[in-house]
């Protein structure tokens, strides 16, 4: 008897579609997120995540739309992330039935942005998102980088020590994706996962390149993940997520079959 | 037609507890409660809660709703949810130290500092995920098969001075209560809102629920 690690399927929305691109560029449609959301709980997802990548700030109103659907029929712990930049986006996205929301900018050009929304709305619903890159030499010890605008930007803060200060902050959980794997179906970047969630107290969500069933094994056993984050796998329905959880079962791992 | 009233008092997100019960029996009404008179003419009452314990009984002394809580606990069917089953107790750990309603004697505590499971991995605090309850037989568990994961999200956890008054238990790794009763009140630390088909389950019951054991 204990905990399970879980596995979150992430819906990435553009004016109200999921799409899914390789390393944000050729951008697949993959549907309606509502159904696809409907879909995931049937197949027994422990959580979903919706990334809003609507890039115009008119069309934002339709992830709100997207959540509120989802919310009032299914009932397993919903995170949005993506454009979340003052407290009013944070009141607006639990309003509409989202349960924790995933701060990434914000929290690069204002650290206390975190602090604010944890107080204000408990640590339990303040997902910090680090999207990392890596920046050492082949020859070198590993290092991260912190980059925004979708891996552009480099910001020069190195990956650990954000995640030990964003826990610092009040971050209820990391969601940790390597810039490097996204979209690459070549697996989690796993050193890069194991050093951030071994040097932080909170749960961390693995993201980033996840191409087949054995990846989200390596994200658990070896990256130490508390949770692993999918999408292309699951979007294209090469592999439902009850076949990605009996794989993990049959590899020692605790999960939750309905 | 039956009414349900979910207390508001300003602790924590409302809208999932509401559109689960409004799923789980879409005959019940179901009206957020932030005043006394509409607590006490509901039939049922659910106490939910989020975030820290001291703000948590701060609201509800501001609000003047701790007397209230108390006298609905104590007359109709009555459902806590992770910090609304915590403030049931007589004190917290949290915040250096809180005192809480006294409705179940017992006190609050949080989790160890540096847990590790068998295999020597660290356990992370806040508890969060799905874990299993191992249920003691009370009519809320109806249809609910023993063992069954709930989703949890907190890092304190109760412990009541009576056994007689724990109906569910978990392990992270040590055993822990994580369901309470008494009489016409129930517990739960973890969220049946988010528990899917169990946690609907679970809500139903309530719902059905006449109060008595």
């Amino acid at each position: 008897m204990s905990l399970a690690k879980r596995i979150i399927p992430c819906l990435d929305v553009d004016n109200g579609r999921v799409v899914k691109g390789v390393k944000f560029v050729d951008i697949r449609d993959a549907g309606d997120p509502v159904e696809i959301a409907r879909r995931y709980d049937r197949e027994g997802a422990d959580e979903i995540t919706f990334l809003d990548i609507t890039a115009t700030h008119d069309n934002r109103d339709t992830i709100v739309h997207v959540v509120e659907q989802v919310a009032s029929e299914v009932f397993i712990p919903l995170t949005v992330g993506g454009g979340i930049r003052k407290l009013d986006d944070i009141r607006t996205m639990l309003s509409a039935g989202a349960d924790k929301v995933g701060i990434n900018s914000a929290a690069v050009f204002n650290p206390e942005f975190v602090r604010e929304a944890a107080e204000k709305f408990g640590s339990q619903c303040i997902v910090v998102a680090i999207d990392a890159k890596k920046v050492s030499a082949d020859n070198e010890a590993d290092r991260w980088e912190i980059f925004t605008h979708g891996g552009r930007k480099p910001t020069g803060i190195d990956a650990i020590e954000w995640a030990i200060k964003m826990t610092d902050y009040g971050a209820g959980e990391i969601l940790l994706t390597s810039m490097d794997r996204d979209g690459t179906k070549s697996g989690f970047d796993l050193a890069l996962t194991r050093s951030i969630s071994e040097a932080v107290a909170i749960p961390v969500i693995a993201s980033g390149g996840v191409g087949n069933l054995d990846h989200l094994v390596e994200g658990i056993i070896q990256g130490k993940a508390d949770a692993v984050l999918a999408a292309s796998i699951f979007h294209f329905a090469e592999y439902s997520i009850e076949e990605a959880k009996h794989h993990m079962q049959n590899n020692g791992i605790e999960v939750r079959l309905q | 037609m039956s009414s349900v009233a979910v207390i508001d008092y300003g602790m924590g997100n409302l809208h999932s507890i509401a559109k689960a019960l409004q799923h789980a029996d879409s005959r019940v009404k179901v009206v957020l409660a932030s005043d006394s008179a509409s607590i006490l003419k509901a039939d049922r009452i659910v106490f939910p809660g989020v975030g820290g314990m001291r703000d948590c009984m701060q609201a509800l002394t501001q609000t003047g709703l701790a007397d209230t809580i108390i006298q609905a606990a104590t007359s109709k069917p009555f459902l806590g949810i992770c910090l609304g089953m915590q403030a049931l107790l007589s004190d917290s750990e949290e915040n250096q130290h809180t005192d809480c309603l006294g409705l179940i004697p017992g006190h609050v505590v949080r989790f160890p500092q540096k847990l590790t499971d068998k295999a020597g991995n660290t356990l992370k605090i806040p508890h969060m995920g799905w874990n299993q309850v191992k249920q003691v037989t009370h009519p809320l568990w109806r249809h609910i098969p023993d063992n069954s994961r709930f989703y949890f999200v907190h890092s304190y956890y109760a412990v009541p001075d009576n056994p007689a008054h724990v109906f569910g238990r978990s392990e992270y790794p040590e055993p822990f209560v994580c369901a309470i009763g008494k009489d016409n009140l129930f517990a739960v630390q973890f969220h049946p809102e988010k528990s899917q088909k169990l946690g609907l389950q679970l809500l139903k019951n309530f719902l059905n629920w006449d109060g008595s054991l």
